[in-house]
């Protein structure tokens, strides 16, 4: 029984303090890489490759609960709940129609203004593979990953609003980033009146909140905020918050905006991902053509001087 | 005599590596189900206390090399970042070889109340990472440490049980 033994530190290669400062530095080292440059995100795709079918097996007892749930469903629930979808397929169908010639009229209208239009997005569904474990985090997986052409950055749906964004793809895996994630930003507009902001994820699953918008700002319980389209990676009119609570108190430059969140952030196993981005115009500059434009005003006001 | 110490020196089976890689492969299944909500705060770290099981009663066997490697794994699982739980696990792994033959000493529960630093201390260094990269600390996190030493007892027993021989060979 080698439990008797002394632990004869030297014998036995480096000793644990040793040890613990090599794996420490090694860890730091690691987390440093990590958290500044992508260096690592090959290996990280090999390894999560390695722990794959392990992952899906653990999401196994989970799935076959909700299919032996789905099998001890009684005849009338079916029933009610077809009910509720036909009468809502119906509204939806009216809602449709009348859509249909909206947007046959916007249409018409974007181009006697000589805008651009308005492009139709394509979506693939995708199954939540399962829920990441880390309380720090408000991330999920979803099960289609490079193999079906998802794209980091992507956004991610449901029937309701926008869930998240891709942040990461593996071959068969992507994580999504759910808004409520901690400091999530995303840009918004008031439905009612166009007035734009940009929505955060407080990290709390059914909260977010409207930062730095001035006490004044028209905003009342009950807006609904939609994607502005204007950054580039949220397609445009996508339903993402519900405002619930204004705190407009003076004695702080900006009002306190609390705001839920429309999707099922929790509450669904199939999701849409917006596979197509909306193409912008190119920006006018990037940051280092804007410092040397900047370089180039000043030697022209120099010069005029 | 002490009856602890009898239990201490009990004879148990040689732990095989296959036994000892199984466990560990348990842990991870057991903590990759998907916890969510109140669970998920509550949640136990399983792969921490298997670990820190074996660095304790094995110490020349798993050592701060294996939870490292542990680590990385459960770093791409759980999406954190490269080092988070390698480093957490580092930092316990040297606690349970270090402290290992005092807290045999001790009886189960008091054995929880060792185990619960280390753990403690284990969870501190994942959420100062998560701190200094991020900016803040869900408190909720630290719930699982004490879940955790709770767990210590029973885990113990299960895997002592395991590891003893059967009484009469000839009964089954």
């Amino acid at each position: 029984m080698d439990d008797t033994r002394t632990l004869r530190f030297f014998n036995r290669g480096p000793s644990p303090v040793a040890r613990l400062v090599f794996f420490c530095l090694l860890s730091l080292l690691l987390l440093f890489v990590d958290a500044r440059y992508q260096y690592l995100e090959s290996a990280r795709k090999v390894l999560a490759v390695v722990i794959y079918p392990f992952q899906r097996l653990t999401a196994l007892p989970g799935e076959t609960m909700g299919r032996i749930a789905v099998y001890f469903e009684t005849q009338s629930q079916l029933l009610t709940e077809n009910a509720r979808l036909r009468q809502q397929h119906d509204a939806d169908a009216a809602q449709l129609a009348q859509m249909s010639v909206v947007l046959a009229e916007n249409t018409q209208l974007r181009t006697l203004q000589e805008l651009k239009q308005r492009a139709d997005y394509p979506m693939q569904m995708a199954e939540i593979a399962y829920v990441e474990r880390d309380i720090f985090k408000r991330k999920l997986f979803v099960d289609k990953g490079s193999q079906a052409n998802v794209l980091p950055g992507q956004v991610v749906m449901d029937d309701m609003g926008v869930v998240g964004q891709v942040t990461r793809v593996y071959p068969w895996l992507s994580e999504v980033t759910l808004v409520t994630d901690k400091d999530h930003a995303v840009p918004i507009q008031v439905l009612r009146n166009g007035l734009r902001a940009v929505v955060f994820g407080s990290g709390d699953i059914s909260e977010m909140s409207l930062r730095y918008m001035p006490v004044s700002a028209d905003v009342v319980e009950g807006d609904v905020l939609v994607t502005s389209g204007i950054d580039g990676t949220y397609p445009p009119n996508l339903p993402v918050a519900k405002v619930t609570k204004i705190e407009r108190d003076p004695a702080y430059p900006f009002a306190r905006i609390t705001c839920t969140p429309l999707a099922g952030v929790d509450r669904h196993r199939a999701l849409l991902i917006v596979s197509g981005l909306p193409t912008l115009p190119e920006h006018p500059a990037t940051s280092e053509t804007s410092a040397e434009s900047e370089r180039v005003n000043k030697r022209l006001k120099r010069r005029k001087q | 005599m002490n009856p602890n110490l009898r239990k201490d020196q009990e004879f148990l089976l040689p732990a095989s590596t296959s036994f000892i890689v199984f466990s560990l492969f348990v842990a991870v299944m057991l903590n990759w189900l998907p916890w969510s909500g109140w669970a998920l705060a509550l949640r136990p770290d399983f792969v921490a206390l298997v670990l820190l099981y074996w660095c304790t009663h094995k110490p020349h066997r798993i050592g701060i090399g294996t939870a490292w490697v542990v680590g990385i794994f459960a770093d791409v699982a759980d999406a954190s970042l490269f080092g988070q739980h390698a480093l957490a696990y580092t930092v316990l792994a040297f606690g349970g070889i270090v402290l290992h033959r005092r807290v045999q000493m001790f009886d189960l529960r008091q054995q929880s109340l060792h185990v619960f630093p280390m753990l403690l201390l284990s969870y501190a260094a994942y959420a100062a990472v998560h701190w200094q990269v991020r900016g803040y600390v869900a408190w909720e996190y630290f719930l699982g440490s004490a879940v955790s030493a709770l767990l210590w007892t029973p885990m113990t027993i299960l895997l002592q049980a395991l590891r003893r021989p059967r009484r009469d060979p000839n009964e089954l």
